[in-house]
């Protein structure tokens, strides 16, 4: 099957994006500028990310809440228009089918930005559970999403877009027209810097992109790839689909027990989580290579005896200049400075477990 | 020391020999540097290892991936470039200065032979890319 192309696949090509397979999509692995300068620029100044592959799906009607408090972790009743929530959609096992951004738009009516490579997983789990009968509409395939992250990205947003948008918090979007086209701008990201993300209609994604590319020479703006993507991720600590969550890593293993609310009452895989609160076996840790080398996704992780995890994201960080991780480890050994070993092919090298987020921006005043 | 690429033996996994009778210094090519990006981690042999031609002889680790350098001929391991350990980004800034990784004792020169010259590494690139 050939990959599909975003919107901007010839801007990536114009900009010389190394163009990979990703979840079905030809996307830009990095550019000219390369992996290490993309980061630097996100954590320093501000990057563009096309990330046209998510999909997106509207859900709609006066069944549309009920039904995503019972499909989803977090608690629905919390949204009003206006806030986002990152919340899971689950499996009744308590393994997770997506991790997803829920927003509301209006009354009786929300938008879920979810995975590219989960698009038709979760469209279709969403339609087989929706016994309330929301309305369920996929508009993936309309919708573009370029993302604006880095400590000067609301300047440029500003700036391109004529708009104020120091009036969105974190985790809230506005609906603006800017010369007549209609945009979703979301103040959220998975960078670990503040930034934006702008939805828009297909046929206007390579404008906006080109815009905020002119408007950003003067921050030094940069196209940034999926390989810079990842390393910012990772040192946020933000869990990825298929790593640190999958159909075989439940939201409490992965510490993210911050986004499954047994208060609002029962949902897909509650009963099951909520014993895994209490006993779960496995914890998600983060960690630094103490020697030197750099452990990989799926490399073993030993203590004196046996195996007690895997890694199940690893990268050297380029801010913080050595080799960190994620692991899935045995609970009894997922304590902060438990020094464990990683099998990097064949040779044990030592690593500690840290506290996440691995780097965390200062606020801002 | 910079190794003129035009005097150069190039493999087809991107390594470069540069021969000075029978030790040689081997790096990887400018295109396998590009390719791989920003090199962050090197793991190297010991002096007085012994390995034959296309072994692996050590990784090469970018952000994104980990990759096997090989040997190009059957050698002896005399140095291996202990400055990388430090600054393995020079195998990025450097390829055939700086940036080389061992030098060798050739074991059979007529192993040099069959590997490519820079012209023919030259149209092999723009035949397999």
């Amino acid at each position: 099957m050939t990959d599909l192309n975003t919107p901007l696949y010839q801007e990536h090509v114009a900009l010389k994006g190394r163009m990979v397979s990703f979840g079905g999509w030809a996307m830009p692995v990095q550019y000219s500028a390369g992996l290490m300068t993309e980061h630097e620029c996100v954590r320093t100044r501000v990057g563009l990310f096309d990330v046209s592959h998510m999909g997106e799906f509207l859900i709609s009607g006066n069944q549309a809440r009920p039904f995503l408090n019972r499909v989803t972790t977090n608690n629905v009743d919390l949204l009003v228009p206006q806030k986002c929530q990152y919340t899971m959609l689950c499996y009744p096992n308590g393994t997770v089918v997506d991790d997803l951004i829920l927003s509301q738009l209006a009354e009786n009516k929300y938008i879920a930005v979810v995975n590219a490579s989960n698009v038709k997983k979760d469209f279709d789990w969403l339609v087989s559970n929706n016994k309330e009968g929301a309305d369920l509409t996929n508009i993936s395939d309309q919708k573009s999403l370029i993302a604006i992250q880095g400590p000067r990205s609301q300047e440029l947003l500003n700036q391109s877009l004529g708009h104020d948008f120091s009036g969105v918090g974190y985790y809230h979007l506005t609906e603006i027209k800017f010369k007549g086209i209609p945009l979703t701008v979301f103040r959220t990201g998975y960078t670990g810097e503040d930034g934006f993300e702008v939805m828009s209609d297909n046929q206007h994604a390579s404008a906006i992109w080109r815009l905020l590319l002119e408007n950003g020479a003067r921050y030094q703006v940069l196209p940034i790839g999926l390989g810079a993507r990842d390393t910012l991720r990772l040192e946020a600590a933000y869990s990825l689909y298929g790593h640190e969550i999958s159909d075989a890593i439940n939201p409490i293993e992965a510490k993210l027990g911050w986004a499954v609310k047994f208060e609002k009452g029962p949902f897909t895989g509650s009963d099951v989580l909520l014993k895994e609160k209490k006993d779960a076996t496995r914890k998600v840790m983060g960690f630094e290579v103490i020697e030197p080398g750099i452990a990989r996704e799926g490399y073993t992780v030993h203590n004196e005896s046996e195996q007690v995890g895997f890694v199940t994201s690893g990268t050297h960080s380029p801010t913080l200049k050595k080799a960190i991780g994620l692991a899935l480890l045995k609970t009894a050994e997922a304590n902060i400075d438990n020094v464990l070993f990683v099998d990097i092919r064949g040779k044990k090298k030592k690593i500690r477990l840290i506290k996440t987020p691995f780097y965390k921006r200062e606020k801002p005043v | 020391m910079i190794h003129q690429p035009e005097n150069l033996k190039y493999t087809r996994e991107h390594e470069w020999l540069s021969m000075d009778g029978l030790t040689a210094y081997v790096g990887l090519t400018s295109y396998a540097a590009e390719q791989l990006g920003d090199i962050v981690h090197i793991d190297l042999p010991q002096p007085q290892d012994e390995f034959a031609k296309e072994e692996s002889f050590g990784t090469v680790e970018s952000v994104k991936s980990v990759s096997d350098a090989y040997m190009p001929v059957t050698a002896k391991i005399l140095l291996i470039n202990d400055k990388l350990a430090e600054n393995p980004g020079m195998i990025n800034e450097d390829p055939y200065g700086d940036g080389w990784i061992i030098q060798i004792e050739i074991k059979d020169p007529a192993e040099v032979e069959n590997l490519m010259s820079f012209e023919q590494y030259q149209t092999y690139l723009s035949e397999e890319h």
